[in-house]
């Protein structure tokens, strides 16, 4: 006894005077959207890169990875920390990969302090592989004394905690996050990075910078307390690797990617395992289930 | 249903020992083996036991996941951060544990939006369905606490902001809020506190994950017709036909889990949670998990501070109601043309407050926020009661069988099989 | 009759098979949950440690730690090295010549945990109840080590353990 009542729908009315609403409250907020991104995220849209270890199948480059570790070593590391870092994960895998020994070597140039001597004085020796990345400065009053006030941020997990925004109408936003999902786009604080140490200019006429202050077009607000760190042939380079401002600027932002996400690499050559696995069993519990099912209609 | 007698029979001499002193495989046998479940359920039935799989994953990972934190100010950060680096899978296991939470309320919100659509609220599923709400708003605490422990910026904002909603009570607002910081701010001893309830929390919603599948299995399960079961031949047993269907979407539902978890696990997650916790210094935008933006959404919706908290609150306490302010007879929206495009309505209205959480309240979003907070309401107390009293409902099946068989067009049957 | 059988012998190897796959997987899935608890990576990195002998007289014992333990290092006088080979044929619940305990005669490294039920044994300053024979005390039971570390009366089962060391130079050694 089924009987469609469809035709003879007295609700029909009810349908569409709901089906009306809910269109004009959607186009209530669309109309008026360009309005609102006027006055939205400020600061340019930044552009994504290429970078080796993005998406499903992206690694690190090792030898980038040890030319950004040189840019770090050369150029950021005199305000910046890697505090979460010890230096033995320089010779890790998935990482830099530098020989044990010279991991050692680059951790002996620190000075730690370890225990006290026997008048009670701090005891100071010479960094071993399990201890972590001195920081420049004892902590942040120092850094900000030294730095004209502003606080230079430990690098460690810095590249996750940057992002970026899109500049899309709101109605495809839903197609951006899919497809951010699909693509298994997680490098959001690597391009912000990228673009603030390639943003840096002259502040266009009628923009007064403070004192010590420099013109970065990527930095919200647009002055930055950190002067343009990168110059071209900064930092030597032994592969044959070009020494532009950018090429620096992508090696020490893929070390900061790895500093940040050390296991990357072996946590995306397992999920490929876990994926497969999962797939076939899920095709077994779909064989098994239409079989167990093909003996009743349903 | 409570009634039928078990068919349980012990098959030998160790099996029959056991059942006259503790019954426990019987409980099992007639709770999963031969428990008669309708034989019409499509995929949405299958979001149960997703939630089970859910709720075993957290807790796994989270009592992991406890031998690493350090539950102190100075510590916490470095802890997790510790653990992301040094630990033995340690990355994987937090990853899992944050994206965990995230699959819980998705798969949470699919469960109780099929609920919704197919009336397993009405006569006689009330205790099951209030039940499941009160596991809902312990998930949300839960779920809250969780996230203010990794002391991150987020953490530590997401803590002052919705710890101060309490400063809105009258009179006694501040005593109360001061008592669940356990100082003048939020500090060290709240941060302690939200550990050991974040760690109690998960066993008080097992407990109560219990106490719903009982309920269900006095009632027995609603199914997409909303008509009860009237014989045998309209059920299957639950061993093989739905375990062998929950297994395979427990899979399929995994396997998008596990996508987050190896290719995208901080997606869900907010950047500014990866700056250690700073009390001098407010991030630019405050926003919650994706899973509350809703809620998020009504509270700013409301220019008032108590009244913004208390729609908040009232936006899930209206749950607990619906079984009574539903006036219809019939339960599955299926059969309610009248009230399927409102149920859509709201469906979108929870979309839309979602986005809407996300975005700055000012200009059209606030004022979009409003409108959509206002059929949230409106929804349940006004168009369930009125609609249900007025509506003609559709002819309903005389059975699930027949729902299932089809003894009408053939159009009509191909199309129920392929929903089931 | 014989294709319905067919169909419940497919049935039954597809379950049986879906089942014992989903088993191994969640054998599989069980094992990051058991070896996060193993000695972390950097737990591990400070597995090995170096120490400095230059500041040791003879007659005089320190102790360092590592992987959390006492490491008793001992510069022995020529009368301990004396006394400790001499005993090499006395009458020992765990008998050990002394030569197989040291690298160099002088230097005596051990791990300071009673071999019965891990108390520290007394003995390090000189100041110390040094046991009858000499060496180490442990005053938990009464056992009693001699200048090589070795179990002469007393309920201990064993010699006070030697850790993995090596000389990196004649004033360093490697422990672990």
């Amino acid at each position: 006894m089924k009987v469609n009542v469809m035709k003879h729908n007295p609700s029909g009315l009810f349908k569409k005077l709901s089906l009306a609403g809910a269109a004009f409250m959607l186009a209530g907020t669309f109309a008026l959207s360009p309005a609102m991104a006027a006055g939205g995220e400020p600061g340019p849209e930044i552009k994504r890169q290429d970078w080796s270890f993005n998406g499903f199948n992206g690694k690190y480059n090792k030898a980038q990875l040890q030319r950004g570790f040189g840019v770090y070593k050369e150029v950021c590391s005199a305000c910046h920390g890697l505090k979460l870092l010890s230096y033995r994960n320089l010779a890790q895998k998935g990482g830099p990969e530098f020989s044990k020994e010279q991991a050692l070597a680059i951790a002996k140039e620190a000075t730690v302090i370890d225990g006290v001597d026997d008048s009670g004085d701090p005891k100071e020796r010479p960094g071993k592989l399990s201890d972590r990345f001195q920081s420049p400065f004892k902590n942040e009053a120092e850094a900000r004394s030294a730095n004209n006030g502003a606080y230079p941020p430990d690098f460690s997990v810095l590249a996750k905690a940057r992002t970026i925004h899109r500049h899309v109408p709101w109605y495809t936003e839903p197609y951006y996050w899919a497809y951010d999902i699909v693509t298994a786009y997680e490098e959001k604080g690597s391009d912000y990075i990228y673009a603030l140490l390639t943003g840096y200019g002259t502040a266009p006429n009628g923009v007064t910078l403070g004192d010590g202050m420099s013109y970065n077009k990527v930095f919200a607000g647009h002055q930055i307390a950190m002067a343009a760190p990168l110059t071209e042939d900064a930092v030597e380079y032994t592969d044959g690797t070009p020494t532009t401002v950018e090429q620096h600027a992508k090696d020490v932002t893929a070390f900061m990617a790895w500093a940040s996400e050390p296991h990357l690499n072996a946590r995306k050559d397992l999920g490929k395992r876990v994926q497969i696995y999962l797939l076939i069993l899920a095709l077994l519990l779909f064989l098994a289930k239409r079989s167990v099912w093909s003996r009743v209609k349903h | 249903m409570s009634e039928h007698s078990s068919s349980y029979k012990p098959s030998n001499a160790f099996t029959r020992w056991m059942d006259e002193r503790l019954p426990i495989i019987r409980l099992v046998y007639d709770s999963f083996g031969v428990f008669p479940t309708p034989r019409n359920l499509n995929y949405l039935w299958t979001f149960g036991g997703i939630l089970t799989f859910c709720l075993l994953v957290q807790i796994v990972t989270g009592i992991v996941i406890a031998m690493h934190f350090v539950a102190h100010g100075d510590h916490a950060f470095a802890s997790v951060e510790h653990l992301m680096r040094d630990v033995n899978w340690g990355d994987l296991i937090r990853y899992t544990h944050a994206v965990g939470a995230s699959m819980f309320f998705f798969a949470a919100y699919v469960h109780i939006f099929r609920g919704l659509y197919y009336g397993s609220y009405k006569s006689p599923r009330e205790i099951l369905w209030i039940l499941g709400v009160i596991i809902l708003l312990m998930m949300i605490i839960t779920a809250f606490m969780g996230y203010s422990l990794v002391w991150g910026q987020m953490s530590f904002w997401a803590v002052t902001v919705i710890t101060n909603l309490f400063t809105a009570i009258p009179i006694v607002g501040e005593s109360i809020t001061q008592w669940i910081w356990g100082g003048y701010s939020v500090g060290d001893p709240t941060l302690n506190r939200l550990f050991s309830l974040h760690y109690l929390f998960p066993f008080i919603i097992a407990a109560l994950v219990g106490l719903h599948i009982w309920a269900l299995h006095v009632v027995g399960s609603n199914n997409p017709t909303g008509v009860e079961v009237k014989t045998k031949e309209d059920t299957l047993s639950f061993f093989p036909y739905f375990v062998i269907k929950d297994g395979f979407m427990v899979i399929m539902f995994a396997l998008l889990f596990s996508w987050f978890v190896f290719y995208a696990p901080n997606y869900l997650g907010h950047s500014d949670n990866y700056i250690e916790a700073n009390p001098l210094q407010t991030p630019p935008h405050i926003v919650p998990e994706w899973y509350f933006l809703p809620f998020y959404a009504i509270l700013r919706a409301i220019p008032d501070k108590l009244f913004g908290v208390i729609a908040m609150v009232l936006a899930i306490v209206v749950l607990f109601v619906i079984p009574w302010l539903d006036t219809s007879k019939i339960k599955s929206v299926k059969y309610r043309p009248m009230f399927k495009p409102f149920f859509w309505l709201f469906v979108i209205t929870c979309l839309a407050l979602g986005y809407l959480g996300a975005k700055a309240p000012e200009g059209y979003y606030l004022l979009a926020s409003r409108l959509f907070t206002a059929y949230y309401f409106i929804h349940f107390l006004v168009v369930m009661p009125v609609v249900g009293l007025i509506e003609k409902p559709k002819a309903l099946p005389d059975s699930i069988t027949e729902s299932v068989t089809g003894k009408s067009s053939p159009e009509e049957t191909a199309k129920e099989g392929a929903q089931s | 009759m014989s294709s319905d059988h067919n169909d419940e012998g497919r049935r039954d190897f597809l379950m049986v098979a879906a089942g014992s796959f989903a088993a191994v997987g969640a054998g599989a899935s069980l094992w990051p949950l058991v070896d996060q608890m193993n000695p972390d990576a950097s737990a591990k990195a400070l597995a090995s440690i170096e120490i400095d002998l230059t500041p040791i007289k003879e007659g005089q014992a320190v102790t360092v730690m590592w992987r959390g333990k006492p490491i008793f290092i001992r510069k022995r006088t020529a009368d301990e090295i004396k006394s400790a080979e001499s005993a090499d044929n006395a009458d020992m619940r765990d008998p050990q010549t002394d030569e197989t305990r040291v690298q160099k005669p002088e230097w005596l490294v051990l791990i300071g945990i009673c071999t019965h039920l891990g108390c520290i044994p007394r003995g390090q300053a000189n100041g110390d109840v040094h046991g009858d024979f000499g060496g180490w005390f442990c005053p938990c039971h009464g056992s009693h080590y001699d200048t090589s570390g070795r179990i002469r009366k007393g309920p201990a089962p064993k010699n006070l353990e030697v850790p993995p060391y090596t000389f990196v130079s004649d004033t360093k050694i490697k422990i672990g």
